[in-house]
């Protein structure tokens, strides 16, 4: 029987490892894109400022950059470690793009970025140009492959079930690979990584300027993240991913949860600003609806109704019932009955075998689940309606501050009045942590979103961990945590450090606080200096 | 199509045997060079030199290890689940050590402090020993064969509670591959050490190949002795077409004395690997001893090559035996992907591989040189 003790600490530990990684992915890849701009003007117009922005902000970038690959690891082996029947399940489709991302793009990544650290006087100019940007395109193509990955565990298409092997095999890479909801799903993960970027960089720039150090530098930093974060927000919001969420039965069940749809509307759907969602009255309670909206983002049309909650769960509970009868034969083939017949009833319902599936929750005797089983596994295929809709709005309305911040910044960074916007510089210190929280809500919508399945449809999350015992979980669980948790305060402790010392630790003598050429040593750090800085973010008048 | 399923599955085998090995060579390197730190560097800056020799490769030499868990996930998905399952505490143990790297490299020298830095030498010295240390103990317990079973879902079960744990993975002869393992990986990166910096340094390194090398060499010989001695190995007695949709429960499987020596009779071309463990570690004593660490390097390349080779080839085609039921063990044959997923990933290999090996030969070329102290002090704010 499932151990849902186990089941959960299983959970847990995927959503820990997973949400400490993604604290250090979004910045690498943005800010991996602006060191490759600010490098390439610095090649193009030969001023040395650009050059010491490309290492100063560099220096923050290797700095997160260990973090993300430290994290990383972790990804690559837990599927293994505790998710083995995931991995026996679904690896003949999802295991490839991990692989391919391995040889194309981390590879790419990882064997120049320590080219891009210590390669500076061994390299000419362009050389380094170039080590940059394979840098960029790498950690980005990456991106590209997980997502695929993700986006196939939301929309599993290209692979069918095989009963003789036991699991689902690839029947077309190229379906798999251009999967519409994963190409959604990468435009907008790395849309959002590049409002990270440039967030983070006008942030610390921003404080530059109010203290008035480093004006040159920082005004320039400022600059190339304004230009880069407009669009780059811009592309967030406009290609939210919203509109993937039509595209297979957990991305509409996911979209009804997100929008509190506890029934089918008729044709266009309002979409609901703010309320409070009641499951157990499956009503909305204080509801500010806009007509027309969620019809429009979700379908792209006014007249595609978006399927509402109680009609999934119907539809669910009578692809169960067809489950029952896929597993039922399933247990035939397996028991080495080939009889036509048998494989006729299969291959008819097969398609809902993973439905079947989520009574094994309640019974091992999946082809003889009683009515009550057959409901609560059906009530199953809803996750919970409150925490979605609200991390959903709480995302959404960040992303919508950010658009305003960045749309400010620029507008007044192009009239050149920006060092006399004190608010507007004070503000984007404060919101530096924002990209964040938006980031870690996105994930979270679209993987707790993605519940009671691992792989939409396939494979519900209680089957797929592995067969540890919940002392393991408890000791790696704590393990990772305390790990993470060391080496994050490490992290931040690091990155204020250099924030605050700013481009004066590449040691050039040409910037704020140092004391002229022969400065060069970081282990000065505990001598005197003049313009000694204050704690950040406070800002002197 | 152009190959077909048996064919893939072999060339698999193959492939991934081959990122191993390319792992070993390039990520074990730095390891080695881990495992060296606190001792071949005496000061902070010696230290900071020895960190630099590896500082711009040791990245991507870890992708080795990245691709490598990447592509068994893809091309053998069944052993993926059950190795990485099975050996639970080991990876955790493994994955912990390796979380010392990326940091330590990097933050090591970011602050002055020197309680600081000595903390990331130790981090850096676990961040090697620890894998190279638990990745041979793996594979002297993978040619033993480990106590697991798949049911008829196939989902695989660990026997005893313990098994997932540490303890119970380092018996003598596993507790032995460690060694072997640790010992060529170390004196692999001592070799780098004497090519890439200048005395006392570079002196020291070559001490270390001296005793390491006896270490591999003793452990190798030792190894094999005991097991045409005293392991038991496996047989199939029974199974399936080699071509047929993988279903490892489909085979008969029977515990044999001697069977781990079954390749060599068969196929005596298999002799080179172990052959190549031997004659490679000892060219490399003598290379490095005669004062040519570059050809040294090869020719440690090289023992790596025979050592790995030697264990794959005396399991083939298992790849991992259930000790418990031998029913269970996981082949070459039936542990594969399908054959459309193993023809995709081939072809992702034989287009990026190369890709990967040349960009990575350039990256060294540039990066090319000792580093001495001088050229540290010149760049103390930006060297690791």
């Amino acid at each position: 029987m499932i151990d849902d003790a186990f089941v959960e600490l299983s959970r847990w530990q995927f959503a820990a490892t997973a949400m400490y990684h993604f604290l250090f992915v979004p910045l690498t890849l943005g800010l991996s894109w602006m060191l490759f701009m600010m490098e390439a003007i610095y090649v193009m117009s030969g001023k040395v400022i650009y050059r010491d922005m490309t290492r100063f902000w560099g220096k923050l970038f290797g700095i997160n950059f260990a973090l993300g690959v430290t994290t990383g690891l972790t990804m690559e082996f837990q599927f293994g470690t505790n998710w083995a029947y995931y991995s026996h399940y679904v690896g003949d489709v999802f295991g490839a793009p991990l692989a391919i991302e391995g040889l194309m793009a981390f590879f790419l990544e990882s064997t120049f970025i320590g080219l891009f650290f210590l390669g500076w006087d061994k390299l000419s100019k362009r050389q380094h140009l170039a080590v940059t940007f394979f840098t960029a395109l790498g950690s980005n193509l990456s991106a590209l492959w997980i997502l695929v990955a993700n986006g196939w565990m939301q929309n599993p298409i290209g692979a069918e079930f095989s009963a003789e092997t036991m699991r689902m095999e690839m029947q077309s890479f190229a379906e798999v690979l251009l999967n519409p909801v994963a190409q959604v799903k990468f435009v907008h993960t790395v849309a959002a990584g590049y409002v990270t970027a440039a967030m983070f960089v006008m942030g610390i720039s921003a404080w530059y300027m109010l203290r008035g150090r480093d004006l040159a530098f920082a005004g320039r930093s400022f600059s190339v993240a304004t230009g880069f974060g407009i669009a780059a927000v811009l592309s967030v919001i406009v290609l939210g991913d919203e509109s993937g969420y039509e595209l297979g039965d957990v991305q509409k069940t996911k979209l009804a949860a997100i929008e509190a749809e506890y029934h089918t509307v008729p044709a266009p759907a309002a979409f609901t600003l703010f309320g409070l969602p009641n499951d157990e009255t499956m009503q909305t309670d204080y509801a500010v609806r806009i007509p027309y909206a969620l019809g429009l983002i979700a379908t792209r049309s006014t007249t595609e109704p978006v399927t509402g909650i109680t009609d999934l769960v119907q539809k669910h509970a009578a692809r169960i019932r067809s489950g029952m009868v896929a597993y039922e034969n399933l247990e035939k083939l397996r028991a080495g009955d080939r009889s036509n017949a048998v494989r006729a009833a299969f291959d008819a319902h097969k398609v809902d075998l993973g439905y079947g599936l989520l009574l094994k929750r309640y019974t091992e005797d999946v082809a003889n689940a009683t009515d009550a089983m057959i409901e609560r596994a059906a009530r199953d295929t809803i996750p919970p309606v409150a925490p979605l809709f609200f991390s959903f709005r709480i995302m959404v309305a960040l992303g919508f501050a950010m658009l305003f911040l960045i749309g400010a910044a620029f507008w007044f960074n192009m009239r050149r009045t920006i060092l006399q916007q004190r608010w507007l510089l004070r503000a984007l210190v404060f919101a530096i942590p924002l990209p964040w929280i938006a980031c870690e809500l996105g994930w979270f919508v679209a993987e707790f979103g993605r519940q009671p399945w691992a792989i939409g449809e396939v494979l519900p999350t209680f089957l797929a961990t592995s067969t540890l015992t919940t002392a393991d979980l408890i000791f790696s669980l704590t393990g990772f945590i305390g790990f993470y948790t060391f080496l994050l305060v490490i992290e931040m402790y690091l990155m204020v450090h250099f924030a605050r010392k700013g481009p004066a630790s590449l040691g050039t003598g040409r910037y704020h606080g140092e004391r002229g050429r022969g400065a060069a040593d970081l282990d000065d750090d505990e001598r005197p200096r003049s313009g000694h800085a204050g704690p950040l973010p406070t800002p002197a008048e | 199509m152009i190959l077909d399923y048996e064919t893939l599955k072999l060339v698999w085998w193959v492939l991934v045997g081959a990122l191993l090995i390319g792992f070993a060579v390039t990520d074990g390197m730095d390891m080695g060079v881990g495992n060296l730190l606190p001792f071949v560097g005496r000061t902070d800056a010696e230290r900071r030199v020895v960190i630099n020799t590896v500082g711009p490769h040791w990245d991507g030499n870890q992708v080795w290890l990245i691709t490598a868990g990447g592509a068994i996930f893809a091309a053998w998905p069944a052993v993926y689940a059950a190795a990485f399952s099975g050996f639970y505490m080991a990876m955790l143990l493994v994955l912990f050590a390796l979380f010392f790297r990326p940091v330590g490299f990097d933050y090591r020298s970011k602050i002055g402090d020197a309680r600081w830095r000595r903390a990331w030498d130790w981090g850096l010295f676990a961040g090697g020993a620890v894998p190279s240390l638990i990745f041979g103990v793996a594979f002297g317990n993978l040619i033993q064969g480990v106590p697991f079973h798949l049911d008829s879902l196939l989902r695989p079960h660990y026997e005893g509670s313990l098994f997932t744990a540490l303890l119970p993975l380092l018996n003598p002869f596993a507790l032995l591959a460690g060694v072997i393992s640790f010992a060529m990986l170390t004196m692999h990166g001592a070799i780098w050490l004497q090519m890439r910096t200048l005395d006392p340094i570079a002196g020291r390194a070559q001490a270390a190949v001296r005793i390491m090398g006896a270490v591999a060499i003793a452990g190798f010989a030792l190894a094999g002795v005991w097991v045409a001695l005293g392991i038991d190995g496996y047989r199939i007695v029974s199974q399936p077409a080699l071509d047929a949709l993988p279903n490892p429960l489909a085979k008969e499987v029977v515990v044999a004395p001697g069977a781990l020596l079954d390749v060599y009779s068969r196929q005596p071309l298999a002799l080179l690997a172990p052959a190549a463990g031997f004659a490679g570690t000892v060219l490399a004593m003598l290379l490095s001893r005669a004062g040519r660490p570059g050809r040294a390097f090869v020719a440690s390349a090289l023992s790596i090559t025979g050592i790995v080779g030697t264990a794959g080839l005396s399991m083939f085609p298992f790849i991992m035996p259930s000790s418990t039921h031998p029913g269970s063990s996981l082949t070459v044959w039936d542990a594969a992907s399908s054959h459309l997923t193993l023809t995709v990933m081939f072809w992702a290999v034989v287009i990026f591989l190369p890709m990967v090996l040349a960009y990575t030969v350039w990256c060294y070329a540039r990066m090319w040189g000792k580093v001495t102290v001088e050229e540290i002090a010149a760049n103390s704010s930006t060297a690791y």
